[in-house]
């Protein structure tokens, strides 16, 4: 897998250019044709029209007005997933503990935003609930940075084991310590409606989107245009040469960590303050390990990521509906997400065996 | 050509016989017209420097490659050996100088590996023939440890053991004893000349003046691809040890006529009087399992001197370059450049007071091959000003400083923002040296800078190697040309097991003190 396919160059011959840019059109778009039919197909011999079921998820997703709505509200805290991994996976760490860092920032924000708003202004309650939670994230990220950047552990190991580990403290934090006195089912405190991040104009859109959209385009201007993003860079594609170069790899590990599961943190607090309000024993919405293959087929960059987070979010809320409506099952998105990946994988095989064929 | 080395054989025709050999790589002749026969009974010496074509040599004779000119012959029968799997068949077997056992796995299911998929595995059969073969042999191998508990050695007789279970005609060993103890080279000694006296073919690989000249029965010298001398076993069993040795340095050190590399020296006068600018004491690593270390490293280096170093590959050369560049941390002594320790200051600091490292590894470690020859150039100075302005990129000024840079050191690409992986091994090089070579170097370490460059590239880098000194510089030249170093260097330190075992002045009798060092030798 090539991580760094963000282009960097500028300028050269504007044909070319327009020929390139086609030519990974057609990479990106052409396997999610194929995968739709392939899906298709699936959905027919299970004996659903697949025009009605990919009609009534665009429609539900994207079309009708409270669709679009939760589509785009869905988005932000996938964004902030997605700016999280964009940052590991440019350096070349695969941080896999995104959705135990996402949801030990849930609770964070969950169990201290409603205590905070008690003592001081709603907008510095609704900030520092968002900090904490990005320290909550960092912190369940330090153990397999510093297994990774000091003793070379592997950290897809280590992260995947962390998020269950920090998934069971959420809940167990969720049941025992910031248990809601007032109610009897086993959920936090809840935030109150006029206390959480507000909505866009007159919609039901949280402002988290716009939160959501800066994350990923910060992180994105980070790592194409800064030294710092540059010396990640480097470390991911090549780190015999960043130690060549002089950089310090270790610490450079643990920014990257450290960066990532901060943001995962900060995509938890901002699905809380913007629209949950609480979290729920057993709530696990596992976004991060959807988001993943959404930011491969960005191709890491974070403009394509903001795209496909919004497809994903379409499949997955018009999902939800089609689910009710027509009785496939929730899981069929999924399905759909996975066979895009499979035949995305196999296209850019054929398309270099295809190139190199050509050269020689 | 072959008639008249059929009459000057023994009766009988060789197992495998060369004829016209040619491999050509990517700007490499690894195996240059190459003749070569392989008969039983004998234990025949392959020796040469790096990069005299052995390996290739190998890979062609154990079906790893092909060759583009001229005919292998097996039994006196043009074959051609296409795989490895064939090259077993035919009788061939390797033993590579790292060995090929499954750490895994025990012994006897190492051997069994390689049967036919659907065949049981006969243990009991197995261990009846290991049980034969190794005590005609007097080795002992317990079937039942795993390979990861034997010593490199008895891996060693495992291999070999696996080559006389299928009943193997040619036994290849590759530098076999660079991992052995004396007594290990001694006991294999011994263990190649049983197998000979069985008939097989041995074909043993080294650098070792002295095991070669002590275990062989016939000797081919390879020299840049080129088969530059045999001896043959008559006269081989003829000649004494040292004379043999003697015979050995000439023809691998020993001078080519009409050489287009030969460059004539420029002598450094009144070097001894400048005070060093940098000084190397005591240096000492810690070897591990994959590298060697550095023990009591001492050396000084003058402005305008060219010191070489010389040596085999792997007797810690790298690990030298590395230390000294501050990329890998040591373990005692200390780095003095201009008088001031650096030994505690990372890589940057010491890029900053003119220390300057050139990598052999040019695609590996000095470059990263996706990224634009622009970031490349400026690798070792990523957020630095101007290019970088409160740790913002400034194109314009990484593309002015990457232009002229690309235009003063005559690199050839389509433009500054074509990944660096497209150039060729030429060009790279030169954006390395740009890289280096700008901006205030005082001392250059140039770890192999001419491997794998075409000889217009090759001669461009010396020049460019010798105008930095003259311009009074200083240069620690690693490599393992000794034409190279003998042509470029005012001294040349031999390295052997990560020390310096002795430093040549380079002159007259240069070239045999450091050929003798390099075999193990005293100069």
């Amino acid at each position: 897998m090539s991580v760094d396919t963000a282009p960097m160059t500028s300028g050269t011959a504007a044909p070319a250019v327009g020929r390139a840019v086609f030519h990974r059109l057609l990479l990106t778009v052409g396997p999610i044709v194929i995968a739709l039919t392939i899906a298709g197909l699936i959905l027919l011999a299970v004996g659903v029209n697949p025009l009605t079921y990919y009609g009534y998820v665009i429609d539900r997703g994207l079309l009708s007005p409270t669709g679009v709505q939760q589509t785009l509200t869905r988005m932000a805290p996938m964004l902030f997933l997605a700016a999280g991994l964009i940052v590991a996976f440019r350096a070349g760490i695969w941080n896999l503990g995104g959705d135990g860092q996402f949801l030990l920032g849930a609770v964070t924000a969950a169990a201290s935003a409603p205590l905070l708003v008690m003592v001081m202004p709603v907008w510095l309650a609704l900030v520092i609930a968002f900090v904490l939670a990005a320290l909550v994230g960092m912190v369940w990220s330090l153990l397999p940075a510093l297994l990774r950047a000091y003793y070379g552990v592997n950290e897809i190991i280590t992260t995947l084991m962390m998020t269950f580990l920090g998934v069971s403290l959420a809940n167990a934090m969720v049941k025992l310590v910031f248990l809601d006195p007032g109610t009897t089912v086993p959920q936090t405190r809840t935030l109150a409606v006029e206390d959480r991040l507000p909505r866009l104009f007159d919609t039901t859109i949280s402002s988290g989107l716009i939160l959501g959209l800066v994350a990923v385009v910060a992180v994105h201007l980070v790592m194409t245009r800064t030294a710092f993003g540059l010396r990640l860079r480097v470390v991911g594609a090549n780190p015999r040469a960043a130690v060549h170069a002089g950089l310090n790899v270790p610490h450079l590990t643990i920014a990257v960590f450290a960066l990532s599961a901060a943001l995962a943190g900060l995509g938890g607090a901002v699905d809380i303050l913007g629209v949950q309000g609480n979290v729920r024993a057993d709530w696990n919405p596992a976004y991060g390990l959807l988001v993943i293959p959404m930011v491969f087929l960005a191709r890491l960059n974070g403009f394509a990521t903001i795209g496909f987070v919004l497809l994903l979010s379409v499949l997955s809320i018009g999902g939800e509906s089609a689910a009710r409506r027509i009785g496939v099952p929730n899981h069929f998105t999924l399905v759909l997400i996975a066979t895009v990946l499979i035949v995305l994988a196999i296209v850019e095989y054929v398309d270099s065996r295809y190139l190199s064929a050509r050269r020689s | 050509m072959t008639t008249e080395t059929f009459t000057a054989e023994p009766a009988g025709i060789p197992i495998v016989s060369l004829e016209g050999v040619t491999k050509r790589f990517p700007g490499v002749v690894a195996n240059d017209d190459v003749d070569l026969q392989i008969w039983p009974g004998e234990v025949h010496v392959l020796l040469g420097e790096n990069g005299a074509g052995k390996s290739t040599l190998i890979g062609l004779l154990s079906g790893l490659q092909q060759p583009d000119e001229g005919r292998i012959l097996v039994d006196g029968k043009p074959t051609v050996i296409a795989s490895p799997r064939q090259a077993l068949s035919l009788g061939i077997s390797t033993v590579f100088q790292h060995t090929m056992l499954v750490p895994t796995l025990t012994v006897a299911e190492n051997l069994l590996l390689g049967a036919r998929w659907w065949r049981r595995p006969d243990k009991e059969s197995l261990r009846a023939s290991v049980d034969e073969i190794s005590r005609s042999l007097g080795i002992t191998v317990s079937l039942d440890a795993y390979a990861s508990e034997l010593s490199l050695g008895e891996q060693q007789h495992v291999e070999i053991l696996r080559a006389l279970i299928r009943h193997s005609r040619v036994l290849i060993l590759d530098e076999s004893t660079s991992m052995l103890s004396p007594s290990g080279i001694e006991e294999l000694g011994t263990l190649m000349r049983q197998l000979v006296e069985r008939g097989m073919a041995v074909v043993f690989i080294t650098h070792k003046l002295r095991e070669a000249a002590s275990f062989g029965d016939r000797i081919s010298v390879l020299k840049l691809g080129r088969k530059v001398g045999e001896i043959a076993p008559d006269r081989f069993s003829r000649l004494d040890e040292d004379t043999l040795i003697s015979e050995f340095v000439e023809m691998m050190f020993g001078k080519r006529s009409g050489d287009p590399e030969d460059v004539p020296r420029v002598p450094h006068p009144d070097l001894e009087r400048k005070a060093p600018v940098l000084a190397v004491r005591g240096l000492g690593v810690t070897p591990t399992a994959v590298a060697p270390g550095l023990a009591d490293v001492s050396f000084e280096l003058r402005p305008g001197e060219i010191l070489g170093i010389a040596g085999i590959d792997g007797n810690g050369q790298k690990q030298l370059a590395d230390a000294l560049a501050g990329q890998a941390p040591i373990d005692s002594g200390t780095i003095e450049l201009d008088g001031r320790p650096v030994e505690g200051t990372p890589v940057h600091a010491r890029r900053d007071a003119g220390l300057r490292y050139l990598t052999d590894d040019r695609l590996g470690e000095g470059t990263v091959g996706s990224f634009p020859v622009s970031i490349n150039l400026l690798l070792k100075q990523i957020g630095d000003a101007p290019f970088w302005r409160r740790g913002i990129e400034q194109r314009a000024e990484i593309d002015r400083r990457a232009i002229q840079l690309m235009t003063d050191y005559d690199v050839r690409a389509p433009g500054p923002h074509t990944p660096i992986g497209r150039l060729s091994g030429g060009n790279i090089q030169k954006v390395v040296l740009a890289r280096e070579l700008s901006d205030g170097a005082k001392v250059v370490i140039f770890n192999k800078p001419t491997y794998g460059l075409d000889l217009a590239n090759t001669l461009a880098t010396r020049k460019r190697i010798g105008d930095i000194a003259v311009g009074g510089k200083s240069v620690l030249l690693i490599s393992t040309d000794l034409d190279e170093l003998l042509g470029l260097c005012d001294r040349i330190a031999v390295m052997s097991r990560g020390r310096i075992v002795g430093i040549v002045q380079n002159g007259d009798t240069a070239r045999t003190d450091v050929g003798r060092l390099m075999g193990g030798l005293a100069a």
